[in-house]
């Protein structure tokens, strides 16, 4: 099962916005109850009321500092899950063939029936997308979340990731994206969505759009300013009556 | 890289033991009887010693055997299946040499390819990884050979190889030390890339959770560097220089063994060091900047 | 090659139940999937009109609250002293015997010796009702120390608030500016309207001196300097004024920029009826304001008479609010304060939006189209949390009004039952007479010094002295003042505490050590100097360790609610909505619903409202009150589903099946506004009679926007000296520079402590993913905020050479503390802040005593304090605004020092025994298929 299929039917995968992501912490904790209760063993946490408390979590959100020429320094939310790439080498170093990219959809599980818990592609990994669960020893990662996607026990609308479906300020987006006529391939071309760590190699499907240029002329319009009417409080009041009487 | 002990015991234990196997498979030196049973069960508790300590590191063990069935892409099933064969093969030798008094060199050789083979799956299975920019080079491999055959060699008592392996193996380490400094930055790899945010400086501001997880403890470990500098002087005190002093002194078999213990004690720290500064690009996530 | 089957189509549970969320006052609907009666999963409903489907991380999170280990498992008793967590479990009937057994005499005797206070309360109407049946003075909920600046500023101002009670026209917004919010009350809706802007590419300024969260994703940050927005807003004020960028046909019809004021008492002139006058630019006579077809005349007949308009040109255009001015103060470039008041007058003037909707106003005249002003704003504690909050958020209102953006399409929308004038709300009750109830409700709204909350000898009524002369419009009362004055016995003692969800032990305290003591503090002859303390909690939170009496409430899954037009629906601005909770698991506990036990407690205690007159119970549990009261005829807590049919709205008979049907339709009800009521409601015909139809109010009430507040000057002039009422003298002063009826600035920190080197702002920033304390408790979240640092400006991080793992130890002039540090940029240069409510006491909570909550977290509220240091005078000032009594949490001015290392927590409390134990050392919640 380690081999990569040649080509998958449809790339299924998540556009994130991080011109929009307010680091709310939904998708994360959403993402936690749907796959504690569903999709192979709940995600469990050590220590939960205790000194180091430590838990399997498929998603995580992370602030970042960053700094932009001529502008004040900027705090850029940034959630991170799995990618689904197209070369996953989570997939490839597998030996005992639990990881998989499905050929329908191009998702990759782990099929927790023969995980070994080695580790190994959480290892091969650059994302981080993989938590090993230290109590049921095997691998958990985000699963696009295929139990709902295709989910027949769902109202249609509802067939989303549990992610994407709670994200209060809608920066996630998902869709199909190997097919360049979906709203989400549409989003990724006009805001000219970008992989994270191309030099890695792994083809991500998921995209993330850059947040837009921010402080910056382009949204300051220019440094116009306003005409006076008048300087003081009289010379409003003359101005006022002028144009009111110009009224009909 | 979190240097767990099971895997570092694993890799120093079992690159000593297919070594050794690699020697003795080789000829070099051809025992047998009493000498062959003691030489042979060395390298065995090793090899397999250090495979089973490899278990301890899965966190699920009862699927282990599937580790077999994907020799086609992975490098852990394929150095799984390799040191199997390399064990089973090796033991058609070993049995004849002990029980026997007679060696047999076809499966002798075979048994050492495969365990040579071994060894360069498991540097493999770290020189594969782009995501540890360190380990991502043809070095990995030729270091985990250098440091097996030169443990082999000692403990099979063949002064020459021994001295011959331990300066490749110097030579390889010192190369993958100097390679590995600059290897996360040559790797492109920044939080920029990381983040997809282009600007002139990205740094973490708050991390996902002030509570640990599974990456934290495995991938985000992070040595001092003056720390790493004096392990790198011990390492290379004890996995070469002072097996080299001894060897120089005397090629004696208790020496030769004596040379062959500290090498191994170096060994560990060497492992130790291997994985404590790899850095794992995914600390970029958690504020590493490498 | 084969693929394991996996099952794709798995059931999220055998049943959904409707409910509503409680992991704050956002109140979203929630679907609860249930497995054989337990719940497997929570998500957001997508029907209901605040979340349409989405959920936050605490609404997600809602399972981990649900087995909290820190729940409350049944009433307890004290055993130990007070603050040592020991506890005697005890029964209801035992439990309810003590209550009554302290309150009986003083309902008999001295009722006011009960303060009932109940901090983030979503069934005020009802507390306030039991606590109005008792007879108490006392009752006031969480408002006073929250945010009551932006309520009673804009109800005031505008009838109506931003807080949840309106929103900015997400759909038609073009330019949204958001001061000092970092999450509020309404969570989801802000995101997803933030959410809707973003994706129609419209710009949204933040402003605020942390760049977090909303003002992380807004295109333009403004990180200014704490405490000074009112004069930014007023200088963006001066331009709009001196360029003539207002809204002349707005402020003239729907303001009262054209009420005449007499020129010597400066109040308005009025007809004999009481209206307002104004002239009438058709006539040039004076005339009421509101008669048909009148055009008011803003200038007054070319100035012959002075308006509100006129002062105000006067005053907003001095030099002290041009951009040079403020720009120090403020730390906002002149040029760029000159910018944003272009790009605003823009936007609003150039860009109007108008909505092809014919409407008709109050005084009858039909418009043919909606014509609205595209700038937005929003705003919450950032601004109202100051000593100078309420005149700041008048300020912000003054600038929506005068663009002409409040009420009109692209600018900011009431949300039912707003907007209401504050004449249309109750004025304040406190006549005491034992054994009977109150003369009316605890709380409103003032309109002059007769309205205050006074004994005959003139000293405050109230415990928390609301409605005093030292806040005169305190609406939603003081509960930061009320433990500290009921320990001092000023204005006098009293007897019983009841507390219901506060944390008053710790983060909802100013001053927290001081507060413990005077909870344990104990008088001459052994006993507690607050005699009683009864508290209802849910869980094992720091406050419990205080009470005598301890009544656990059920999780939020576990009871009936009911989220009441009469108190704080969830409507949105086109819609009246409310909702209601009931219990959609079966409590494993001996504990009972709080509402539900005030109703058995009014039955032990016979108290009208709840009793027939034989003293026979009206009302079995909160259910059957939620049903069956009704404030007045016809009306009660919910609107749908009345009458006998269930078909009534708004009005109509008691239907015993109203419960049934909210939870048939999802456990909400949804009233839509009408199209051509949509906008302009203060003054639209078809909006009022929208809102009598439906109950909101009697008859329509058309009024205007008070920029200039005329209850400010009738206490302005009580403090000259005109009137039967006088302040004391002490308070003069303050009375007549801060009760300004116009909005103005001043400095609400106060003289000299910069000087002393408190030079550095401190605030607090309320986490996403983080409820107040609540949090701490939930497996899931407490891994993401575990423990707070300090953030501080890179300039001051390597002024003082901090590094990465050092402390630093903080300094207010009322105490000292350490907290760990990490640097950040994005950040007001003179300003440092930290998450609110991550520190917690050793003990509490049901975490383990090396938890980093305790031994990393930590709480800035140990260096605020509810008095200002003493100025000299022999006083001690509030630490407060001094119109409306709000706390002044961010006014706080600290000084710094670097600690190298890890210096651990200070100050340091003992560990609180745990009345209920430990939570387990692993969790792997999954409830299960078959
Ligand atoms: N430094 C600083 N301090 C602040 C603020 C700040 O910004 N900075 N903000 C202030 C503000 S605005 C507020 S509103 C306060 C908030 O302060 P609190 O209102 O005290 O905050 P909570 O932590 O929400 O505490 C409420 C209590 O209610 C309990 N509770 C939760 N659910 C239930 C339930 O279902 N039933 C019952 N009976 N109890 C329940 C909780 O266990 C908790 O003990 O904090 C104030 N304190
Ligand atoms: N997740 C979550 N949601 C909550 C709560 C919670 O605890 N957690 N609590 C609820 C409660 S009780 C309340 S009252 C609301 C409060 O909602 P908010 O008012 O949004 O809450 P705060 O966190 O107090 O935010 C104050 C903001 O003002 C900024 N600020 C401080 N001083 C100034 C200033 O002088 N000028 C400006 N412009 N900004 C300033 C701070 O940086 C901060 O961003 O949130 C409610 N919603
Ligand atoms: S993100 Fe990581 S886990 Fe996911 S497919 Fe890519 S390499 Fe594999
Ligand atoms: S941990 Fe499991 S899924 Fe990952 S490589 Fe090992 S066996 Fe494969
Ligand atoms: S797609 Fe599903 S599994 Fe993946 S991050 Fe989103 S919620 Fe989690
Ligand atoms: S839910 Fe949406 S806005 Fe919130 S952190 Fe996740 S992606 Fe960002
Ligand atoms: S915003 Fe979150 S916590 Fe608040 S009611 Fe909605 S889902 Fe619940
Ligand atoms: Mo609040």
């Amino acid at each position: 099962m380690t081999d990569l299929p040649q080509n998958t039917g449809q790339k299924l995968g998540l556009v994130i916005d991080l011109d929009t992501c307010v680091g709310c912490h939904a998708c994360v904790v959403a993402c936690k109850g749907w796959n504690t209760e569903n999709y192979g063993a709940p995600l469990s946490d050590q220590d939960p009321y205790g000194a180091d408390p430590s838990g399997t979590f498929l998603n995580r959100v992370h602030s970042f500092e960053a700094y932009f020429d001529d502008a004040p320094a900027q705090i850029i939310h940034f959630p991170r899950s799995c990618l689904h790439c197209e070369d996953a080498p989570c997939v490839t170093v597998c030996p005992t063939g639990a990881s998989y990219k499905r050929e329908e959809d191009g998702i990759v599980l782990v099929n927790e029936a023969d995980c070994m818990g080695c580790g190994l592609c959480a290892w091969a990994c650059p994302y981080g997308a993989r938590e090993m669960d230290a109590k049921a020893g095997v691998m958990k990662k985000c699963t696009l979340c295929v139990d709902r996607i295709y989910n027949e026990n769902l109202q249609e609308v509802d067939r989303v990731p549990a992610c994407v479906r709670t994200c209060p300020a809608g920066a996630r987006h998902f869709g199909d994206l190997g097919d360049p006529e979906s709203d989400v391939s549409k989003l990724v071309s006009e805001r000219g969505g970008v992989d994270l760590m191309p030099e890695q190699q792994t083809r991500p499907v998921n995209k993330y759009l850059p947040p837009r240029p921010k402080d910056s002329k382009a949204v300051m319009h220019g440094d116009s300013q306003l005409e006076p009417v008048a300087t003081e409080a009289t010379g409003l009041i003359a101005w006022v009556d002028r144009m009111l009487e110009k009224l009909p | 890289m979190n240097p767990a002990p099971s895997v570092i015991l694993f890799t120093v234990a079992s690159g000593a033991g297919f070594g050794m196997l690699a020697m003795l498979g080789a000829g070099m030196p051809s025992p047998t009887g009493w000498a062959a049973f003691l030489l042979f069960s060395l390298a065995y508790l090793l090899a397999v010693g250090g495979l089973a300590a490899s278990a301890f590191h899965l966190a699920n063990p009862k699927n282990a055997v599937k580790a077999f069935s994907q020799w086609r892409s992975s490098w852990l099933s394929r150095e799984a299946i390799l040191a199997i064969a390399a064990l089973l093969v090796s033991a058609v030798n070993a049995f004849s040499s002990v029980f026997f008094e007679t060696v047999l060199p076809v499966f002798g050789w075979v048994g050492s390819l495969l365990s040579i083979g071994t060894v360069l799956a498991t540097g493999m299975i770290y020189a594969q990884l782009r995501a540890v920019p360190r380990w991502n080079s043809p070095l990995t491999p030729a270091l985990f050979l250098a440091a097996s055959l030169s443990a082999g060699a000692l403990l099979t008592g063949q002064p020459i190889f021994a001295v011959f392996g331990l300066l490749m193996y110097a030579a390889l380490q010192l190369a993958v030390w100097v390679h590995g400094d600059e290897a996360f930055p040559r790797s492109g790899s920044t939080s920029s890339t990381a983040t997809g945010i282009e600007a002139e400086h990205v740094s973490l501001f708050e991390a996902p959770h002030t509570g640990s997880n599974y990456l934290l403890k495995e991938m985000v470990f992070r040595i001092g560097r003056k720390h790493a500098s004096r392990l790198r002087v011990i390492a290379l005190s004890a996995a070469i220089a002072i097996p080299l002093i001894i060897l120089f002194i005397s090629t004696s078999l208790p020496a030769l063994f004596l040379a062959g213990i500290v090498h191994l004690c170096g060994m560990v720290v060497a492992r130790w060091l291997f994985f404590a500064e790899a850095e794992h690009v995914v600390g970029l996530y958690y504020g590493r900047n490498a | 090659m084969t693929q394991p089957d996996i099952n794709l189509s798995p059931k999220p549970g055998d049943e959904v139940r409707k409910t509503t969320c409680y992991m704050c006052a956002c109140r979203c609907g929630i679907n609860v999937h249930m497995k054989k009666g337990q719940v497997a999963y929570i998500e957001g409903n997508r029907d209901h009109p605040v979340n349409k489907g989405v959920l936050c991380a605490k609404g997600s999170a809602g399972i981990m609250q649900v087995n909290a280990p820190s729940r409350l498992r049944a009433p307890l008793k004290r055993t130990g002293s007070r603050g040592s967590g020991e506890f005697e479990e005890i029964s209801w009937d035992e439990a309810l015997d003590i209550a009554v057994g302290w309150l009986k005499p003083l309902r008999q005797k001295a009722p006011e010796k009960l303060a009932f206070f109940t901090g983030r309360d979503q069934s005020q109407s009802f507390t306030s009702f039991w606590a109005q049946n008792f007879g108490t003075p006392n009752y006031a909920a969480h408002g006073g120390f929250c945010s009551v600046n932006m309520a009673a500023a804009g109800i005031y101002t505008m009838g109506g608030a931003f807080w949840e009670f309106g929103q900015p026209d997400w759909d038609h917004t073009k330019l949204f500016m958001i001061f000092g919010v970092a999450e509020d009350h309404d969570s989801n809706p802000i995101k997803m309207g933030i959410g809707k802007l973003k994706a129609r590419g419209a710009k949204v300024i933040g402003v605020n001196p942390v760049r977090t969260g909303y003002n992380a994703v807004a295109d333009e940050w403004i990180g200014i300097t704490p405490g000074t927005d009112g004069l930014f807003i007023l200088s963006l004020v001066h331009e709009l004024l001196r360029s003539g960028q207002v809204d002349f046909d707005y402020l003239a019809r729907y303001t009262n920029a054209p009420v005449l004021l007499d020129e010597e008492t400066r109040l308005f002139q009025r007809n004999e009826d009481g209206k307002p006058l104004v002239i009438d630019r058709r006539t040039g006579k004076k005339t009421p304001f509101d008669e048909k077809g009148v055009r008011p005349d803003l200038t007054g007949g070319k100035g012959k008479h002075l308006t509100v308009f006129r002062l105000l040109a006067d005053r907003f255009m001095a030099d002290e609010y041009s951009p040079d001015a403020v720009a120090g103060k403020t730390g906002i470039a002149a040029e760029r304060i000159r910018r944003l008041a272009a790009e605003i007058a823009r936007v609003a003037f150039k860009e109007p939006v108008v909505l092809p909707i014919r409407w008709t106003d109050f005084r009858g005249e039909t418009h043919d189209t909606m014509t609205g002003r595209p700038v937005a704003f929003h705003a919450m504690r950032g601004i109202s949390a100051h000593s100078n909050g309420f005149q700041t958020c008048r300020s912000l209102h003054l600038l929506q009004i005068l663009l002409g953006s409040v009420e009109t399409p692209g600018g900011f929308r009431f949300k039912p039952p707003y907007p209401k004038p504050s004449e249309a709300h109750p004025k304040p009750h406190c006549k005491v007479r034992p054994g009977h109830p109150l003369d009316g409700p605890h709380l409103g709204f003032v309109h002059g010094p007769d309205d205050l909350a006074l004994s005959e000898d003139g000293s405050p009524a109230r415990i928390d002295k609301a409605f005093s002369w030292e806040n005169p419009m305190s609406a939603h009362g003081l509960m930061h003042m009320v433990i500290s004055n009921a320990h001092a016995g000023d204005p006098y003692k009293i007897d019983t505490l009841f507390f219901y969800m506060a944390n008053m032990a710790w983060n909802s305290s100013m001053n927290t050590e001081e507060v413990i003591a005077m909870l344990t503090d104990k008088d001459e002859s052994g006993d507690y100097v607050i005699p009683h303390i009864i508290y209802s909690d849910a869980y094992s939170s720091e406050t419990v360790a205080y009470a005598d009496l301890v009544l656990p409430d059920t999780t939020y899954l576990e009871r009936h609610d009911c989220i009441s037009l009469l108190d704080r629906p969830i409507c949105e601005a086109d819609a009246a909505a409310d909702a209601i909770r009931w219990p959609v698991i079966e409590p494993d506990r001996d504990v009972r619903p709080f509402q539900t036990v005030l109703i058995q407690l009014a039955n032990k205690l016979e108290l009208p409202g709840f009793v027939k007159e034989d003293g026979e119970p009206l009302y079995r549990d909160y259910a059957d009150y939620i049903v069956n009261h009704m404030r007045k005829p016809g009306i009660g807590p919910l609107m749908g589903f009345r009458g006998k049919g269930g078909d009534d709205v708004g009005r109509g008979r008691p239907n015993q099946d109203q419960l049934d049907r909210y939870i048939r339709n999802g456990g909400f009800f949804v009233a839509h506004v009408p199209e051509q009521a949509q906008y302009f409601k203060p003054w639209n015909d078809a909006y009022q009679n929208w809102a009598v139809d439906l109950g909101l109010f009697d008859a329509p009430q058309p009024y205007l926007f008070q920029l200039y507040l005329e209850p400010l000057r009738k206490f302005q002039r009580a403090a000259e000296g005109h009137g039967e009422r006088q302040p004391p003298d002490y308070l003069r002063g303050q009375i007549r520079e801060k009760l300004d009826p116009l909005p103005f600035w001043y400095s609400p920190v106060s003289e000299g402590l910069e000087d002393n080197g408190y030079s550095i702002s401190a605030i607090t920033q309320r986490p996403m993913a983080m409820y107040h304390s609540w949090g701490s408790q939930n497996a899931w979240l407490r891994q993401i905020h575990g423990s707070n640092p300090l953030y501080i400006p890179v300039q001051l991080w390597q002024e003082h050479g901090f590094e990465p793992g050092d402390w630093a130890r903080l300094t207010s002039p009322h105490g000292s503390m350490t907290a760990p540090v990490a640097p950040m940029a994005a950040l007001n240069c003179n300003t440092v802040w930290t998450w609110n409510a991550i520190g917690k006491r050793k003990g509490a909570w049901a975490l383990s005593s090396d938890a980093p909550e305790a031994n990393k977290g930590f709480l800035l509220n140990h260096l605020i304090h509810e008095l200002l240091p003493p100025k000299g005078d022999g006083l001690r000032w509030a630490n407060s605004d001094p119109v409306t009594g709000q706390a002044a949490w961010f006014d706080l001015k600290v000084r710094i020092e670097r600690i190298p290392g890890d210096a651990g927590p200070d100050p340091d409390f003992d560990p609180l025994g745990s009345p209920v134990g430990k939570g387990p050392v692993e969790l792997a919640w999954e409830v299960g298929n078959d």
